[in-house]
């Protein structure tokens, strides 16, 4: 196997971990904290995407659509907080799940009336259409690798949020001991919108940085959010760290499984046949990889608060 | 149990033994079609309960009994009709069409399928075991999806419809009594489960688990049963879908699937059984109607799921119903019992 091409997959699969990550350090988070299953998330990346595009497409200019993108998600998502969530913190998890798959559908139907059925593309902005050769040899699309610096920069902000700022250590506080942290004067309702704020931001980030990669389409989010779940299982709930993680591991299995399951299966099939059961195979690769870290540690690589 | 209840009940079974009858008298026969695809998805919702609402085992992944339930029946009745060998088992068996041969096979293969992925899974607990059948049902789905022998991705017509001694699968009215027998049956088997002493242990591992653990009752092997049997009755179900639809595809076990059938069970109200039914019935009506009337009726169903949660505490079957359920209120499904402000 050329070394150039494993490193050139090695960055891909470094590319969709980090986005990865910034979905699931929100889900994470608000799985961690407010205890709330939270199917809209994916709706949130979605919303992200849209927006971006639209507002990219009237300025032309791409900055001012992730920054629209990341106002108007977090916006959505503490609408939704407020509106009908919070009141679903102390509830079944099940009642969660029926009323967020709920408001999947409503955000579906509005994105379809708003914007149409057909998918928006968006362009890559001008300044990151060229190639880097990071490994010799080897053009790397400048776009690529801007998401992997954005990606590690928001981890790095992300860390030094939650371990050296009041908000951090409120919200650390709030996931071990939430009576606690009510009972000593803090308005838990407000850190919890806080938090939720923190995390559609985040996932519309990530939906405006998908935005030049991916088509931009209704049930978009739905796609990435249950590999999400898959990376926030693999991690251990309520972990940034294993969030971080897990979607490196995840991002690394699923383009390696991709990229070189085919070829291997090559060597011992016709090649047609090769490509089908490859794509099948490194699809499954991932929930192969959940399902044998669930066995091995039924409650994630890290388990985090005693959650 | 109470006379509402009884109320209720009797309602709802006479509607059931009478549709066919209503939808002749309404001008409207296609109706007893619906109603028959409602049933097969109120068996699959049904059989989910028995361990999602009794036993706390939350499966995400009960598409794949589904699913595969589906497959076996298409399999068979591929091979019987183009005179094949089924490759993949020894012998020269060519299939067959008949559904007293078909129907079983899919609860037995189901069944073990159920045995195999329920062993690995019962090892975690709460939202955990709800991604690992997750992951299980994936596997099964991208498994189907590359198996080009069965269709792949594009999946298999049913050209012949299982055959039942006596009946005419491809009358409307014949199917749909065949499917209501077949899923009041197993409405009865699982009544008959929940209040028995193993019913009893179950309902125990939902509540707290760690205290029978305690009482020494090997509360695995219980739940280890229960998901298998849940898992056939899914398989049924699929067979059935198979011949509704005349056509299986991996589409059946697609999370989307596992989904539906999990927010059926929630809809209708969880622990309940025959809110199951309601919920299948509420779920695929609203969704027959609404689509006649406005292509963006997701826009109505979804704000209406988040107000039955809101406001209709177990589900539609314990709004009808009106009494408290005979249940302890739920336990989170990742066995918290603290933290919530409204814990008390």
């Amino acid at each position: 196997m050329p070394l150039a091409l494993f490193l050139e997959q090695t960055l891909n699969g470094l590319q969709q971990g980090v986005m990865l990550f910034l979905m699931a350090a929100g889900l994470t988070l608000i799985f961690g904290i407010m205890h709330l299953i939270n199917l809209a998330h994916g709706s949130l990346y979605m919303v992200g995407a849209y927006v971006a595009a639209t507002v990219t497409s009237l300025t032309g200019n791409f900055l001012l659509g992730v920054l629209a993108a990341l106002g108007a998600a977090g916006a959505t998502g503490m609408l939704v907080e407020l509106l009908a969530l919070r009141r679903l913190y102390g509830r079944d998890h099940l009642d969660q799940v029926l009323a967020t798959f709920g408001i999947i559908l409503t955000f579906n139907e509005i994105t379809k009336i708003l914007w149409g059925p057909q998918a928006l593309f968006l362009s890559t902005p001008e300044v990151l259409s060229s190639t880097v050769e990071v490994i010799p040899g080897v053009p790397y699309p400048a776009y690529r690798l801007f998401v992997i610096i954005v990606g590690l920069a928001v981890c790095f902000f992300l860390r030094h949020l939650i371990i050296n700022t009041r908000l951090g250590m409120l919200i650390r506080a709030g996931a071990t001991h939430r009576e606690m942290v009510n009972a000593l004067g803090v308005n838990i309702d407000r850190l919890f919108t806080i938090v939720f704020g923190i995390g559609a931001m985040l996932a519309g980030l990530a939906g405006a940085m998908a935005g030049p990669m991916l088509a931009i389409e209704v049930g978009m989010g739905e796609n990435i959010l249950i590999l999400t779940f898959v990376v926030i299982i693999i991690g251990g709930i309520g972990s940034i760290r294993g969030a971080l993680i897990g979607a490196i591991l995840v991002g690394m299995v699923d383009t390696y499984g991709r990229a070189f399951l085919p070829l291997i299966m090559r060597s011992f099939m016709e090649p047609s046949a090769a490509d089908t059961v490859g794509a099948s195979v490194s699809s499954v690769a991932i929930y192969v990889l959940m399902a044998v870290v669930l066995i091995w540690r039924p409650r994630g690589l890290f388990q985090a608060y005693g959650g | 149990m109470t006379q509402r209840r009884l109320m209720v009940h009797g309602i709802g079974l006479g509607i059931l033994m009478f549709l066919p009858l209503l939808a002749a008298a309404a001008g409207e026969p296609f109706l007893t079609n619906i109603a028959s695809r409602v049933l097969v998805y109120a068996l699959a919702a049904v059989s989910l309960d028995l361990i999602m609402g009794y036993g706390g085992m939350v499966s995400f992944g009960h598409g794949a009994f589904f699913g595969l339930g589906a497959y076996v029946v298409g399999i068979l009745a591929h091979h019987s009709f183009n005179g094949t060998v089924i490759g993949f088992l020894p012998g020269e068996w060519q299939g067959t069409a008949s559904a007293l041969v078909q129907w079983p096979l899919a609860i037995l293969v189901t069944g073990l399928f159920a045995v195999i992925i329920g062993a690995l899974s019962l090892r975690t607990t709460g939202v955990y075991f709800i991604m690992i059948t997750l992951a299980f049902a994936q596997m099964l789905y991208f498994f189907m999806t590359s198996l080009p022998t069965y269709g792949g991705d594009d999946g298999l017509n049913l050209w012949e419809r299982s055959q039942v001694p006596a009946v005419d699968m491809y009358d409307d009215n014949q199917f749909y009594y065949v499917t209501l027998a077949l899923l009041l049956a197993f409405l009865y088997l699982a009544h008959r489960v929940v209040n028995s002493q193993f019913g009893m242990v179950l309902k125990g591992c939902k509540q707290n688990e760690t205290r029978l653990q305690a009482l020494g009752v090997p509360t695995y092997r219980y739940k280890l049963v229960a998901f298998a049997i849940s898992g056939a009755g899914a398989g049924l179900a699929g067979a059935l879908a198979a011949n509704h639809t005349e056509f299986v595809g991996p589409g059946l076990m697609h999370w989307t699937r596992s989904g539906e059938i999990m927010i059926m069970v929630i809809l209708g109200g969880m622990g309940t059984l025959y809110g199951s039914v309601l919920g299948a019935f509420t779920l695929l009506m609203m969704e027959e109607v609404l689509s006649s009337y406005t292509e963006h009726w997701m826009l109505i169903l979804g704000p209406f799921l988040v107000i039955v949660v809101l406001y209709a505490r177990g589900g539609i079957y314990g709004w009808l119903v009106g009494d408290e359920m005979d249940e302890e209120p739920a336990e989170r499904a990742d066995g918290r019992t603290g933290g919530g402000a409204d814990d008390g």
